[in-house]
């Protein structure tokens, strides 16, 4: 068990730097979810935690202990793979005893510790097959018993799941949660699947370029989140960004609108606006609802409309020729070229900068 | 496309037909080789103009085996032979695949351009740096029981060091080491297996082909080797079996003994390649890493 701290960490390749000074303490027992989309950085500052990859600056501890300069085994963590990584040639108990191996540990305590993972994993009936004789979800699982065994200060795992079919990783999802309750260790996780990263994480990490975008608890990051990359990466359908125009501007609200929103009222939430100036109002398309005609504050035309059931979402195009999604919470029919008006709680709407704005003033 | 049966069957009988003319090529003069063994020189020459010649008709008998163990010490030669071919090629697959692995997972400075070094080094051949070799082995020192010698003719290590080593095992080695799963040597990596550990628990036991392709090329190469023990080696009882031949082709030579000797000198490639046949299939197994 053990803290994880990087303070001003970066990495280059050569000339390129991926990784742009990152800042993020880990607490004891904590799970916590790097996301972000491909190339942000978050596998190699995985990579760089778990002494894969030498960190250019900055410092990484574990356990208060400055772990810059250590070998990977000397970090006291455990690494699960995206490709499982398991070795072709052991059976599913070497493989599950392989760090005990090199650690020199006698067989009675391979032995105990084998079944304790493989009861742990309820794989007890797969011990002496061959990895070519498992299946995806089962050869990732004995990958996750090769790390459990040694018990680490803290586990990475790296895209495990993204290899595996989605009712498989729903399964596996789950009992990375349970392992993680039943375990109570420091759990360091990356996925570019943001149901995972809300389903596990005590808090995420949301990656771009390098730099870190938020830190925060699931909900909190949903909520509120602090900048328009993270407001759009989290959530499914992604959220709507509509380009407004700030009609008034009064302390911590402002006035905005455009050619297919009807002026509303939105909270500032201390960024900075400038009256006659643009902006960006992102809504989430479950927020938004159908209303009869003369009461939306969106109005538009059905593009396109997917039932899935338990939810509709429609594609809906503005007056101003932008796409919106929305996604309402019940099975119901939209045909094409029907107008449509919208509404929403304009207090669950966020505002933000335009940056195009910003940077030309 | 839908497959046509019949036609598929007549496709399949051509390709059958030509693939069998071609192992006949090759096999003729095996065939050649071991009837002519068993024929008298005047017997074996006459036939030549007919194909007979692949045929164990006539006066057949085991005479040129005798002449030929009469003529040499054929037990020795091969004796000879196997032990230095056997010892280098071992020699070989763990020193070569040791520096593959450097080339291959470790960072060092100066590697890439060594391995291109090592690379080059296929180009050159052999008959280039067999002057410049001959003077280095007779001048290299040597520790044994009964103390420091000078000089190593006539020896069995002067027919296997110089060959230890080359670039092309080393490079079978790095191409097949760069095409692993770097996530299983991560992976032992983060388990606290050493580089050593790597090595021999993990690389090792996942390269069955790339040791047998190694091994056979290796071993076809010593078994063969002609001029380099020519010259180094003067005295009968480090001779292997290809210096060996020269016993055979003095005044008259004795066609039939020499393709008795040539036919116990194959034994041992066919049993080499039988058994690496065999390690080469047990091998390929399937990778523990999603493909």
């Amino acid at each position: 068990m053990a803290e994880v701290s990087l303070k001003g960490v970066k990495k280059s390749f050569g000339r390129v730097e991926i990784i742009k000074g990152v800042d993020i303490h880990i607490n004891d027992g904590e799970f916590v979810v790097f996301v972000g989309p491909s190339g942000c950085g978050k596998s190699t500052l995985l990579r760089m935690i778990a002494g894969l990859e030498d960190i250019t600056e900055g410092t990484l501890e574990i356990g208060g202990r400055v772990v810059n300069q250590l070998q990977p085994k000397q970090r006291g963590v455990a690494m699960v793979f995206q490709n499982y990584a398991i070795f072709p040639h052991m059976t599913v108990r070497e493989n599950i005893a392989f760090g005990l191996t090199i650690a020199g540990a006698s067989r009675q305590e391979k032995q105990q510790k084998v079944a304790e993972a493989a009861r742990i994993l309820q794989m007890e009936h797969l011990l002496d097959r061959r990895p070519s004789q498992l299946s995806g979800g089962q050869r990732q699982r004995v990958a996750i018993g090769r790390a459990i065994t040694r018990k680490p200060a803290v586990f990475l795992f790296d895209e495990p799941l993204s290899n595996l079919d989605a009712a498989l990783r729903m399964d596996m999802r789950m009992e990375i949660g349970r392992l993680r309750r039943q375990l109570g260790t420091t759990m360091i996780y990356v996925t570019h699947d943001q149901v995972e990263a809300m389903t596990l994480a005590d808090r995420i990490v949301v990656l771009k370029d390098g730099q870190v975008m938020q830190i925060g608890a699931p909900m909190e990051l949903y909520h509120e989140p602090a900048n328009r990359f993270v407001a759009g990466f989290l959530g499914a359908p992604s959220m709507n960004f509509l380009n407004v125009d700030v009609l008034e501007l009064d302390g911590e609200v402002a006035m905005v609108g455009n050619q297919s929103l009807e002026p509303i009222r939105v909270a500032t939430r201390r960024r900075p606006f400038r009256k006659d100036g643009k902006a960006i109002l992102g809504v989430r398309p479950q927020y938004l609802r159908p209303v009869h005609s003369g009461k939306g504050l969106l109005h538009g035309i059905v593009a396109h409309a997917e039932r899935l059931g338990s939810e509709t979402v429609v594609d809906l195009t503005l007056r101003d020729e932008r796409e919106l999604i929305a996604a309402f919470n019940e099975d119901k029919v939209f045909e094409p070229g029907v107008a449509l008006e919208l509404t929403f709680d304009t207090a669950l709407a966020h505002l933000f900068p335009d940056e195009g704005e910003l940077q030309t003033h | 496309m839908a497959v046509n049966p019949d036609n598929y069957g007549l496709r399949l009988f051509v390709r059958y037909l030509v693939l069998c003319l071609i192992a006949l090529i090759f096999i003729f003069p095996l065939v050649f080789m071991i009837n002519s063994s068993f024929k008298p020189d005047s017997q074996l020459l006459a036939d030549t103009s007919s194909l007979r010649a692949f045929l164990p008709v006539g006066d057949i008998s085991l005479n040129n085996y005798f002449g030929a163990f009469r003529r040499a010490p054929v037990g020795l030669f091969v004796l000879n032979s196997v032990l230095v071919t056997g010892t280098t090629v071992l020699l070989s697959l763990l020193i070569c695949s040791l520096a593959a692995f450097s080339f291959a997972f470790l960072r060092w400075k100066g590697r890439d351009v060594l391995l291109s070094i090592v690379i080059a080094t296929l180009i050159i051949p052999f008959e280039t740096i067999a002057i410049p070799l001959l003077l280095l082995v007779s001048k290299l020192p040597w520790i044994g029981l009964d103390g420091l010698h000078w000089g190593w003719l006539n020896t069995y290590r002067v027919q296997i060091v110089p060959w230890i080593a080359d670039g092309l095992t080393i490079f079978l080695f790095v191409q097949y080491f760069k095409a692993l799963p770097g996530e299983l040597i991560e992976a032992s990596r983060v388990e606290g297996a050493n580089w050593w550990q790597v090595y021999y628990r993990v690389v090792m036991p996942l390269s069955g082909p790339v040791l047998a392709t190694a091994a056979i090329l290796k071993f076809l190469v010593m078994y063969n080797q002609y001029l380099w023990p020519l010259i180094v080696v003067q005295q009968e009882s480090y001779r292997p079996v290809m210096v060996g031949l020269g016993y055979f082709f003095q005044l008259n030579v004795a066609w039939g003994e020499v393709m008795a000797y040539l036919t116990l000198i194959t034994v041992p490639v066919l049993i080499f390649y039988l058994l690496l046949q065999r390690a080469f299939i047990a091998s390929i197994a399937s990778t523990g890493v999603k493909g």
